[in-house]
């Protein structure tokens, strides 16, 4: 057994070096209407992108997005931004998600990864979990957890992507 | 078992390396990139002993459950591993976890229109009803399957999976499977998309349909001096429908159940059965979603003979909200009563727009949540038949028994760039001999629970955060308080205190203070976050599923990353 955790081990180590950026795994969700989107044809005509891992129950996540809603438009303009909120909510609560987003007036592209298969394809522990991806749609910022105040990191590393 | 998976995996090594290599002349430069993802958990705990609040002490007076997810991806190939280690496992996940070894390891192809992965993988049918293997780490939940997942596109809008392989049971140092052999098979037909001309169109409609069958070996089961043989394969089928038309949205999922004796229903042979009803109205500002919902002798497990979190293949989703504020959390959380219930719930979200009376400058926001729960109106079949059957359904409606009532509004307010406030009350009705999570009373929990969340955010980056919450009950232990502070320093800091105190327990001695404090610092995308103090015991619930987790008092620290 040693030995084999030995050897994945090195193989992982081997073939990170390699890897010099990351990008989207594949995986289908579907979007406020059913229907399927492949998460690695996500794109933004070559502009940044966030996606946010949140959920109805996650009361941060919320806090995050609705904050973020209040910049959108501002942070569309400067920088082309799109953001993608995928719910990791599970069949108990995953009805609740069109209703609520209508009423709070998101304007952001909804995914729902209803079995967390993304989210987990995408190394996320717990809701909120932010990336931020270049026009390439490379993954090249992330943050967890949300604290009032993030919004301003997250707009620092937007301009830092535009400029 | 041990060196099979052994061997699955160097089989697998083998089978990514050569599919490694011929992809890698095979694929253009864009393609050739590997990408590794994964994420890492550590969560340890020391217990203290406590009288007071009846901590639990295991012998080693400590205990620490980790995990690290590992996911290479090579243009079609993704392989994933999962090294898992108990040492042993935390209060409140299963003890019998133990060991440090591989838990999960997989390999998928993924091309175009078909998708194949051999090892674990975690699937979905549907809304869950006759199958759903997933993982939930912070619970200890992981059914996931072992075997192999087709999914298979054939043209745009069908979309054809099929699963076969065994069910994660346990861990010691590997994974352990459970016994019996689960297949299924799940088809999805998207009439926009399979029609080009619809593709536009305001109408939306979805069909699906789903057949798993479980094989176990047989056994017999004695009753009253009469034998029965326990059937060797049990079939459940669903049939599903999605339709979206404008703002309006229905979903709905029948699942039936042939006879399947098993541990959860007293090993009746009664057939099973449940329906799943949905309908969401939108528009800006303003949403409603009313559902309904019917099970009966739905337990449905690769093994009869297990109860409570083993191997699960279907998934019955609570019709309650899922709560986050702790008392209303944690204390009298619904769960879905497998053996049978019936429910309907209700929501609204409203937002009170910018400058009217109501909304002031920022807007308002309101949610109010109903819902409720009974057992099912059945009779008893007497003789010879009840122990055969169990009991006869009168109707698909409410029986006498009831098991919750729950009704929630919630009012969120931005005041001034400064100044926030969430306000929540609550009000249950909770049948605590169904849904035991309770030992010191077993009857109907009448309940209010009120929480005041201010945030007050006196600099860009600084903010504090107080929350009050206050339960009120005459029953079980009686009424609870709760207080709370956070200070939060973005992006990295934040620390926190929180007093529980039960100071409506009728045993003054169990009116006790329950003290914690933590401090967590994030970087990127990682986190740690260091605890200190006395957790009361509670029950802790992600979607529909809850596990108790007892008392302690000691030290928590949990460190969790990604890359």
């Amino acid at each position: 057994m040693k030995n084999l955790l030995l050897v994945f081990v090195t193989m992982f180590i081997t073939q990170s070096v390699l890897s010099q950026s990351h990008s989207l795994p594949a995986v289908t969700l579907k979007d406020l209407d059913g229907k399927d989107v492949n998460t690695a044809t996500l794109s933004n005509d070559g502009k940044p992108m966030l996606i946010c891992f949140w959920a109805t129950w996650c009361s941060p996540c919320k806090k995050e997005l609705n904050t973020y809603a209040d910049y959108y438009e501002e942070w569309q303009k400067e920088t082309g931004v799109k953001i993608y909120a995928v719910t990791i909510d599970d069949q108990r609560t995953v009805n609740s998600v069109k209703p609520y987003v209508n009423s709070v007036s998101w304007e952001y592209e909804i995914l729902s990864d209803v079995n967390k298969t993304f989210s987990q394809a995408m190394g996320v522990n717990s809701p909120p979990h932010t990336f931020l991806l270049n026009g390439k749609g490379e993954i090249v910022w992330q943050h967890v957890g949300y604290t009032p105040g993030d919004e301003e990191e997250v707009h620092e590393q937007l301009l830092k992507l535009a400029h | 078992m041990r060196i099979q998976s052994a061997r699955l995996v160097i089989a697998g090594l083998m089978l990514f390396s050569s599919l490694y290599t011929h992809s890698q002349e095979q694929q253009s430069q864009a393609e050739a990139k590997g990408q590794l993802h994964g994420n890492v958990q550590v969560l340890f705990q020391n217990y203290n002993p406590d009288e007071t609040i009846g901590a639990q002490v295991p012998d080693a007076k400590a205990a620490m459950n980790s995990f690290g997810n590992f996911t290479y991806t090579y243009g079609h190939i993704t392989a994933g591993v999962r090294f898992e280690s108990y040492q042993s496992a935390i209060l409140g996940f299963p003890n019998r976890f133990k060991g440090s070894g591989i838990g999960s390891r997989y390999i998928r192809y993924n091309m175009d229109n078909l998708d194949i992965t051999v090892g674990n993988f975690y699937e979905q049918f549907g809304n869950g009803l006759c199958f759903r293997s997933y993982w939930e780490p912070n619970l200890g939940i992981d059914n996931a399957m072992d075997g192999v997942r087709i999914i298979f596109k054939p043209t745009k809008g069908v979309s054809i999976k099929g699963v076969y392989g065994q069910q994660r049971y346990d861990f010691d140092s590997r994974i352990i499977n459970g016994d019996g052999i689960v297949r299924g098979v799940d088809g999805e037909f998207s009439m926009n998309e399979f029609i080009k001309p619809w593709e536009e169109k305001p109408l939306k409609v979805t069909l699906g349909g789903s057949f798993v069958s479980k094989y176990q070996a047989g056994e017999t089961f004695e009753r009253d001096t009469t034998v029965f043989a326990m059937p060797q394969n049990v079939v459940a089928s669903a049939g599903r429908l999605g339709v979206t038309y404008k703002n309006f949205q229905l979903t709905g999922e029948y699942v039936y159940k042939f006879a399947d004796p098993n541990a959860d229903n007293g090993f009746i042979f009664k057939k099973g059965e449940g329906i799943f009803l949905n309908a969401t109205y939108s528009t800006k500002g303003f949403g409603i979603n009313a559902g309904a919902k019917y099970v009966d002798n739905m337990a449905y497990r690769s093994d009869r003979d297990a109860l409570l979190f083993d191997v699960p293949i279907n998934y019955l989703p609570a019709i309650t909200r899922q709560h986050t504020y702790n008392l209303a959390a944690t204390l009298y959380p619904y769960a879905t009563v497998l053996n049978g219930e019936v429910g309907i719930s209700g929501e609204l979200f409203y937002t009170f727009k910018k400058e009217s009376l109501l909304g002031g400058k920022y807007g308002t926001y309101v949610s109010l949540n109903v819902a409720a729960v009974n057992g099912l109106d059945t009779s008893h079949v007497g003789g010879r038949s009840e122990l055969i059957d169990g009991y006869r359904v009168n109707s698909y409606g409410f029986g006498n028994t009831k098991y919750v009532r729950d009704v929630n509004l919630e009012i969120r307010k931005k005041i001034s760039k400064e100044w926030s406030f969430n306000l929540v009350h609550y009000y249950f009705e909770f049948n605590t001999r169904v849904i035991p999570v309770t030992q010191t009373y077993k009857g109907i929990v009448y309940t209010h629970i009120d929480v005041l969340d201010v945030q007050y955010k006196f600099k860009p980056k600084h903010s504090v955060r107080m929350e009050l919450q206050s339960l009120v009950t005459e029953q079980d232990k009686g009424n609870w308080a709760t207080g709370l502070v956070e200070y939060s320093f973005s992006p990295h800091w934040s620390i926190a205190v929180m007093d529980q105190y039960n100071y409506g327990n009728d045993n003054e001695r169990l009116k006790v203070h329950y003290l914690y404090g933590n401090i967590g610092y994030s970087k990127g995308a990682s986190r740690i976050m260091i605890g200190y103090g006395k957790r009361r015991a509670g029950i802790f619930c992600i979607g529909g599923v809850c596990r108790a987790v007892p008392a302690s008092n000691g030290i928590e620290i949990n460190i969790t990353s990604s890359f």
